[in-house]
């Protein structure tokens, strides 16, 4: 912690204008210059000189210590006039800066900061908004400085006053705030190292800045400029004003809205054509079936090949990012899904999915994960007594490879070995599997349903075999709880995220992360692979969601809005939309191509879990543990915005106005929905523990 | 965040812990010190911990959320502390402070190990169901009730309406699927509220249903009887067939009593039992149609064809206790359902010549009102029909239907009078004294009493002894054995 401090105020006082950016320099600049005309510059010298001689002190440098001292007619030794105490106790340049630095007034932050709010108040309707989303940040950096400063009595007052009127969402981080009282405390907390060692994002049109601008330059707060200075970063648009909604609708992450070039990389969301899979395919399937239904299936299939050939000049080159070459099993895999997608149930707002919801009963601890494999077969359940279930949901019973003498005896040519590699005889319902010494947070399949991953509290993913119901891999690295890990849709690669704040791409044969996704500011608490593979989207509890570029490590999309931690994430099926949800209760809609924010659906009255779309993209499920699913009608908003795709609102990230979005909301007896999973046919399947009232 | 109590440890349990630990004088300062650093660290790991609650998909925070944070805060967890899923805690107060304290008992390991082994607990298990059939809530046991209770009760919603599940908070979506409102749903477009045209239509599942349940009721096997009607009193879809089976009741009755079929008629109010026990059903606005069946059942003159060897006073005992249960459940200041069925028994009861089965079914409708109505109206005419008990019992004719049927008033007002007036009245009881009150009656009330006293004293004994059985119940050592838990 000490670290990052002191540099950041190590240059607040020595060297302003490399830490700031662009956008704030113009603030910076201005007062400066007028900075000798401020109310008290006799004592604001007398602070700078006793800085100053203290850095020669510490530095041994008698002789241009007493010159100085002579010249400034200044009393020798520790008699400093200068009114600070701390100077001569404190043996620290940093520290002494940083005295020197919020010295001015502290006991006047309160003034300062009530003026700063009255002028927001005061100010037009336009810029009210945008200029509100100051105070925070401003309270926050007051409250530190006070607390660092070793002002703990000024800093609670200041607290407690002020602390009410910050917006809802930042209360949870103001609770950990208030926790912090001492300046030893700031030191380990993640949180004041986030805020001291980052800058806060705050976006605001030209005219919100000039009227901010022309308020500093009347009011000399000096301590309100540094702050601006040194912990904000103000980006600064040309365009209306926001509104209130619009304002509200983006902040709420930890460390404010994304900034403006942070979505500005092109992001090839398109899902690729898949070519090569034509031939062999049919041969496969004659292979397989060999009558006149193969004959059928193969016009209908060059027909879809060819719409797909025409489609998404946004998908990204298929050698982009190296993929696993198809098995002839993933071939037929392929055509089998493909083949129940046609027996598709088409949903929309007249016709609402059936739901089939799997209930999990005398669980003796309780269920942290539930995964569903893609094609609906397999579901696996993590406990929080460290155990994972896996259950079939098709008539077909879990069994496991005979043993190495029988399968040694197996003729490895015939056309069904997959088939006789099992053995009949240990036919079960589900598989426990035991490994993890932690609750296991997150379960997820493999594409070809052969391997499982898990993640545990315990910091390690594990890879299970299915054929043999056994622990094949240990993945560590991430140290701290894993709380999501997923496979991506090709299989192969792997993505984990946990508490370390950082998410990781593995390779299942590579016992180290092949890529990190360093930038969220809290625990990674879910992610989604996109459908192309080329992409992660993961979401934070810094009440953020990022997307990342899988090829270069990058972080392409930052999307503010949620107002607490994100915890489920759902991929459109055309890879274009993320739906996010999590404890805020709120569904948000975000469109990919420009990383902003489609719509708020609300409706859930506990924190949500799950996020499914229907296989078509027409409808959007949600469950969380209030034990309601409910169905929501996001074909309404795609309409809207290609009725109006205007390019130019980019920048406001205003909300798409559609009426509500509800279709239909379906209550369980007393059963959370951990999990929501469309199968090919449309049918959703939902999963969750029964508790006991 | 001001005018909260600031849940700060403060330096007095600083110092108490550290007395328990042995450190006798400990400075002001330090215990200052230490406290600001215990309430930082506190909050600290709870703030954790409360993420693990997030992940842990639960609303409730627990002890192993409480460890987990120590682990990844580098602490060494505190081992051995289960959490049950709920912590008893107890409040104490004294001395000008509340506190509150888990009360932990000393547990004696013997007793563990010596006792016998808990049941294994069941496997956990996979249940699928339907929780949405195209959109529709199927009315299943495993489904929630599709109409919550209050909406039931909700006035200005008429009966028997199929309403769309709706969440808790009552927002329903703006446009309904154009297919629901062809069924008659209540349909909202717009933000206006339509009344829908009313159509009665059962699907064909609730009318085979229907079927099954009347032909089980009323027919001849137990055991299907039995299921019918525990499937009538739990059930929760099953409100918008009230109107069909209270209506069944209805005409039963009325064609019964006419034939004088006493099993059918008790078969009947068997069933109107079931359906008041289902806790998912509103049956006031069916009442209009009960009522008159079951007061027919307490009071109809004849109920079998032989009153003298049929036991149709047990019918209209059972139907009585009915009556009260309504009266208690739906009695209410607009339908006065209590006083209008106090009234008619009153009037029969006043009626000299009113049969005696008649009488004994008010009498019987009046003792199960509750005590205050044996005490207002039935305790006073105690003397009264005593006098016609004796006359009936003892008179020059002697008809044997009369006769049973004073024995039965008899035994019914001995029954019920007795507790209220062991309560009512001061003892002893004296036997002479109760013959001047009580007149012919008076001597067995008198002895009645008596032993109503005796049980009274009785179970309260038993009612201090099984409190004091429960709470050792719960004061039991709460130390689990783990479960061995094997791989299958």
């Amino acid at each position: 912690m000490a670290d990052p401090n002191r540099t950041v105020v190590v240059t607040d006082g020595s060297n302003d204008a490399s830490t700031v950016s662009g956008a704030a320099t113009g603030v910076q600049s201005s007062p400066k210059g007028e900075k000798g005309a401020g109310t008290d510059p006799s004592k604001m010298d007398q602070q700078t000189l006793a800085a100053v001689l203290q850095f020669l002190k510490n530095n041994k440098l008698k002789d241009a210590e007493a010159a100085l001292r002579r010249e400034a007619k200044l009393p020798d030794g520790n008699g400093d006039s200068s009114g600070s105490s701390r100077v001569a106790t404190s043996g620290e340049v940093s520290s002494v800066l940083s005295a020197y630095e919020s010295e001015g007034d502290l006991a006047r932050y309160c003034e300062y900061y009530n003026s700063l709010s009255s002028f927001i108040e005061s100010s037009l309707d336009a810029h009210k908004h945008e200029l509100g989303c100051l105070l925070y940040p401003v309270f926050i950096h007051m409250y530190l400085q006070l607390v660092y400063n070793r002002h703990e009595k000024e800093a609670h007052k200041f607290f407690n006053r002020f602390s009410v009127e910050q917006e809802d969402w930042h209360q949870e981080d103001l609770r950990t705030l208030s926790t912090v009282k001492t300046r030893e405390q700031m030191e380990g907390n993640d949180l004041m190292d986030t805020f001291r060692s980052s800058k806060f994002v705050l976006r605001m049109s030209r005219d919100s800045y000039q009227s901010l601008r022309r308020y500093l330059k009347q009011n000399e707060h000096r301590e309100l400029l540094s702050i601006l200075q040194d912990h904000l970063f103000i980006d600064v648009f040309d365009g209306v004003p926001r509104n209130r909604e619009q304002v509200q609708a983006t902040s709420g992450a930890m460390m404010g809205e994304a900034r403006r070039d942070a979505n500005k990389v092109k992001v090839l969301y398109g899902l690729p054509k898949e070519p090569d899979i034509n031939v062999p395919l049919d041969d496969d399937d004659e292979g397989a079936e060999g009558e006149d239904k193969p004959k059928k299936k193969k016009q209908k299939k060059d027909l879809l090949l060819n719409k797909n050939k025409k489609a998404d000049p946004n998908a990204p080159p298929p050698s982009r990012i190296p993929l696993p070459e198809l098995k002839d099993a993933d071939k037929l895999e392929k055509v089998l899904s493909w083949k129940e997608g046609l027996k598709r149930v088409p949903l929309g707002r007249e016709n609402l999915p059936s739901i089939c919801f799997y209930t999990l009963a005398n669980a003796y601890q309780n269920v942290s994960a539930v995964g569903v494999s893609e094609d609906s077969s397999l579901l696996a359940a993590g406990f929080e007594d460290s155990n994972v279930r896996v259950w079939s949901l098709s008539p077909q019973r879990l069994r496991t490879m005979r043993n190495a003498s029988e399968l040694d005896q197996l003729d490895k040519e015939a056309d069904d070995i997959v088939e006789r590699m099992m053995d009949e005889k240990t036919a079960a319902d589900s598989w426990l599997l035991h490994g993890h010494t932690g609750p296991v947070y997150a379960t997820s399949f493999s594409p070809d349903r052969e391997q499982l991953l898990t993640s545990s509290e315990d910091g390690t993913v594990r890879l299970w075999s299915l054929h043999t119901y056994s622990n094949l891999v240990v993945y560590k690295g991430h140290n701290y709880p894993v709380w999501d890990v997923q496979f991506s849709p090709t299989g192969y690669y792997f993505v984990s995220g946990g508490h370390d704040r950082v998410a990781r791409l593995w390779g299942t044969d590579q016992f180290q992360p092949i890529r990190m996704f360093v930038g969220h500011y809290s625990d990674v608490t879910c992610i989604q692979y996109h459908p192309n593979s080329n992409y992660v989207a993961t979401g934070s509890s810094d009440r953020t969601v990022r997307l990342w570029d899988v090829l270069n490590g990058n972080c392409v999309r930052v999307m503010t809005g949620h107002k607490a931690a994100v915890h489920t994430l759902a991929w459109s099926p055309d890879g274009r939309y993320l739906a996010s949800a999590g404890v805020d209760k709120n569904v948000l809609l975000w469109d990919i191509a420009y990383g902003r924010l489609l719509a708020e659906m609300k409706g859930h009255t506990d924190p949500i879990y799950s996020l499914c779309f229907s296989r078509e993209g027409s409808i959007l499920a949600s469950g969380g543990i209030d034990n309601t699913v409910k169905i929501w009608d996001v074909q309404k908003v795609f309409e809207e915005i290609a009725g109006s795709d205007d390019l130019t609102s980019l920048d406001r990230a205003s909300l798409v106005e559609v009426g509500s979005l509800l279709l239909g909301s379906f209550q369980t007896k007393a059963t959370p929905v951990l999990k929501l999973h469309f199968s090919h046919r449309n049918l959703l399947l939902g999963c969750g523990r029964y508790q006991h009232s | 965040m001001s005018d909260r109590v600031l849940p700060d440890v403060t330096a007095e349990s600083i110092k108490v812990i550290a007395e328990s630990a042995g450190i006798g004088q400990l400075p002001d300062e330090a215990a200052a010190a230490l406290a600001e650093d215990a309430t930082y660290r506190l909050k600290q790991i709870t703030q954790e911990a409360v993420k693990f609650m997030h992940h842990g998909k639960r609303r409730k925070l627990s002890t192993a959320d409480f460890d987990n944070a120590l682990k990844l805060k580098n602490v060494e967890p505190l081992y051995g502390f289960h959490a049950e899923e709920h912590i008893p805690f107890r409040f104490a107060s004294g001395g000008g402070r509340e506190l509150h304290f888990y009360e932990e008992k000393e547990v004696e390991l013997g007793d563990i190990i010596n006792a016998p082994l808990p049941r294994i607990p069941l496997d956990v298990n996979l249940k699928a169901h339907w929780l949405a059939i195209e959109g529709v809530q199927p009315s299943i046991p495993e489904n929630p009730p599709p109409v919550p209770k209050e909406d039931q009760h909700a006035a200005d919603r008429p009966p028997g309406v199929t309403a769309k599940p709706s969440g808790k908070d009552g927002t329903k979506p703006a446009g309904k699927p154009g297919k629901a409102e062809v069924k008659g749903l209540p349909s909202e477009v717009a933000g206006v509220k339509l009344k829908p045209v009313l159509t009665h239509e059962l699907s064909v599942e609730q009318q085979l249903y229907y079927r099954e349940i009347t032909e089980a009721c009323v027919g001849s096997c137990e055991s299907r009887r039995a299921e019918a009607l525990q499937s009538l009193a739990t059930d929760p879809g099953l409100h918008q067939m009230i109107p069909r089976f209270s209506t069944f009741v209805c005409e039963g009755v009325r064609v019964n009593v006419v034939q004088s079929n006493l099993a059918l008629l008790i078969y009947l109010m068997r069933m109107v039992k079931a359906l008041m026990d289902n806790t998912t059903l509103h049956l006031e606005k069916y009442l209009h149609e009960v009522i008159p069946a079951v007061a027919t059942c307490i009071l109809s003159k004849q109920l079998c064809q032989r009153p003298d060897v049929d036991n149709h006073w047990a019918l209209r005992d059972f139907a009585a206790r009915l009556m009260g249960n309504m009266c208690r459940n739906f009695s209410s200041n607009i339908n006065n359902i209590q006083s209008r069925m106090t009234k008619t028994y009153t009037k029969i009861l006043h009626d000299e010549q009113s049969h005696l089965a008649t009488r004994y079914g008010a009498l019987a409708g009046l003792a199960e009102m509750g005590h205050d109505v044996v005490k207002s109206l039935l305790i006073p005419k105690l003397k009264e029909e005593g006098e016609k008990v004796k006359m009936l019992m003892e008179g020059p004719v002697h008809n044997s239907v009369d006769k049973t049927a004073a024995e039965h008033i008899r035994a019914l007002l001995l029954k019920h009078c007795a507790p209220v007036l062991a309560k009512i009245r001061p003892g002893p009881d004296n036997q002479e004294q109760y013959k001047t009150d009580f007149g012919h009656l008076g001597p067995l009330l008198c002895a009645h009493v008596v032993k109503a006293r005796q049980q009274q004293q009785q179970q309260q004994l038993q009612a201090t002894t099984t409190t004091a059985a429960a709470a050792s119940v719960v004061q039991r050592p709460t130390l689990q054995i783990p479960q061995v838990r094997v791989l299958a």
